[in-house]
């Protein structure tokens, strides 16, 4: 009973973490089922069948590149123009800086269907047909603020002392930019690219509203929760768990390395 | 200081003098080309749609015939008329969902700050993963989770759990599925990872010699707590609650997903309104009227929390 006491908060914060995990777990045991209806909620037998054909669904393939395709270009444009931002706001004083600030923060503070409604109000009275690039400019919108906010941060706590030692070494500004800048700010830089994917490839309320016809993959599984879920979704679910365990494990262990062969 | 360094560094001024120098004007335009290309996607794609969804709002007209600017500010009072229950129902499900977070967050928050060891990064791993797994799919586990036999319903039902959560109103008889339960259930799941990385932050960055001092003074953990740690930690609590109340409050999936009719978010409202009804003028009126409300309880809520520099 002490021991309990004594443990409390740590026995907490595993129910929570277990409480988070479960839904994967789920994902993970329900890739191997072989479900008898349309729908894959009950478990009925071992089956290694969704696993040997992770496509053999109709569309769902086509839906996930669409996906990676969109969350790959919309990271870059917003990576590109979100880093532009954060080094214009840490770097100078200019006039609009509080305004900037701001408009950079209100994406991340309003309701997510409040901008994909007044989005699709946009598209609707331009004219501007629902399809690949309406969903491609949503997504660029809104990973936006979070690649500022993640470079800001860290570009925040650089030394700035850095730069003017490397300008005392003659270094031109593209050089200190390039050799000294960017690699310190680029934890940041990939912590906002990270992000801006997860958050693209992941988002499905602004897509719902500004996809038109097209159909991305959070698009198919919703279709899929009224139609009928196939055993591949969780395949795929699955996958990508492990996938990005491993992305996210192989990076800490390349600035572990990095560490050490900075200290030695 | 000796007389040598002074005359020195009064001699110093002329010499710092072209440094001072104004900079040129190429280089006081180079924070506006930074800005330039972000702020105009932001202007364009982010704030000139709130003009046209506010002259959306304001229009009167069918589908067919099309719409028109008729400054028809009616709409608004009729949306919310006819739908303040489910304004209600939204935020007393997010209200909730954020307070759950809170509650659970902040143990597990706490366990990787500072007890963690050599599992933390595991751990926040663990936290991280699942935004790259589809939220969906996860929320539709939370289908075959809380279904009528699982284990954890049937858990449930004999620690008599439901009796009481029946009694006020959150589930329906020995059922959790398609009940208030379940949707908030599955909003706290959703949104939880969004509360527990800034109490996170904000965790770790307290000094550990704080706690020590605080043991010195004879303070006992519940009063260390209480007296250094809760306080220090607020500006993640604030940023918590917000990036868990704010979503929380305009979703409906987990409505749609894990709720029934009689659980329907006013996101569900502004969607169908958008997407099957087209009637575009009250769906703008709602999402105006959501939007108004959810900023003016940040304000209010970020007013009180005295953390007006976190943003």
């Amino acid at each position: 009973m002490r021991w309990i006491r004594r443990n409390l908060v740590v026995i907490a914060g595993l129910l929570t973490l277990a409480y988070l995990i479960l839904p994967n777990v789920v994902v993970t045991v329900f890739s191997f089922n072989n479900p008898t209806g349309r729908f894959n909620y009950a478990w009925q037998e071992f089956s290694l069948e969704a696993w040997q054909d992770p496509c053999g669904v109709a569309d769902m393939c086509g839906s996930l590149s669409l996906s990676l395709q969109i969350a790959f270009w919309a990271t870059v444009g917003a990576t590109v123009l979100g880093t532009m931002i954060a080094f214009a706001l840490v770097r100078y004083r200019f006039r609009a800086r509080g305004a900037v600030n701001s408009l950079i923060f209100l994406p991340m503070a309003m309701p997510e269907i409040v901008m994909a409604a007044s989005l699709l109000a946009l598209f609707l009275n331009m004219g501007i047909e629902l399809g690949f690039w309406t969903i491609l400019i949503a997504h660029i919108m809104f990973c936006l603020s979070f690649v500022v906010a993640a470079v800001k941060a860290r570009v925040l706590s650089m030394d700035p002392r850095l730069e003017e030692a490397a300008r005392d070494l003659y270094a031109g500004p593209v050089q200190t930019f390039v050799r000294v800048t960017l690699p310190i700010a680029a934890p940041g830089i990939a912590s906002g690219a990270l992000l801006s994917f997860a958050l693209s490839f992941d988002d499905f309320i602004i897509t719902n509203f500004n996809s038109g016809n097209t159909v991305t993959f959070p698009m198919f599984v919703w279709g899929s929760a009224q139609r009928g879920t196939p055993v591949q979704i969780n395949v795929i679910g699955t996958a990508m768990f492990i996938i990005a365990v491993l992305v996210v494990v192989a990076g800490q262990i390349v600035t572990n390395r990095r560490k050490k062969t900075a200290t030695t | 200081m000796t007389a040598s360094t002074l005359t020195k560094e009064e001699a110093a001024p002329p010499a710092a003098e072209p440094v001072l120098r104004k900079p040129s004007r190429r280089k006081r335009l180079v924070p506006y080309w930074l800005l330039l290309p972000g702020i105009v996607w932001l202007l364009v794609f982010f704030v000139l749609p709130m003009v046209y969804q506010a002259s959306t709002s304001v229009q009167t007209g069918s589908l067919e015939q099309g719409f028109q600017v008729t400054w028809h500010f009616q709409t608004y009072w009729d949306a919310f008329q006819e739908y303040w229950p489910q304004f209600v129902r939204s935020l007393l499900y997010a209200g909730t969902a954020t307070i759950l977070c809170l509650l659970f967050g902040y143990p597990l928050a706490y366990l990787i700050a500072f007890k963690a060891g050599r599992w933390r990064n595991l751990i926040l791993v663990l936290v991280i993963a699942p935004f790259f797994t589809s939220f969906l799919i996860r929320t539709l586990a939370w289908k075959t989770i809380l279904a009528d036999d699982s284990l954890v319903v049937t858990a449930l039902n004999t620690l008599h759990v439901l009796d009481v959560t029946s009694w006020i109103g959150w589930t329906e008889g020995d059922r959790v599925l398609a009940t208030p339960m379940a949707v908030v259930c599955g909003l706290t799941y959703n949104f939880l990872p969004f509360m527990i990385l800034p109490l996170y932050t904000s965790l770790e960055r307290i000094d550990g010699r704080l706690h020590e001092a605080a043991q010195d003074l004879y303070a006992s953990p519940a009063t260390t707590f209480r007296k250094v740690t809760f306080p220090l930690s607020m500006p993640g609590v604030v940023s918590g609650t917000l990036l868990t109340f704010i979503p929380a409050s305009g979703d409906y999936v987990n409505a749609e997903l894990l709720g029934s009719t009689d659980t329907r978010m006013i996101g569900n409202v502004i969607q169908s309104q958008y997407l099957r009804i087209l009637d575009y003028p009250t769906a703008a009126a709602l999402s105006f009227i959501l939007m108004a409300i959810v900023l003016v309880m940040v304000t209010v809520y970020i007013r009180r929390a005295g953390t007006e520099d976190l943003v």
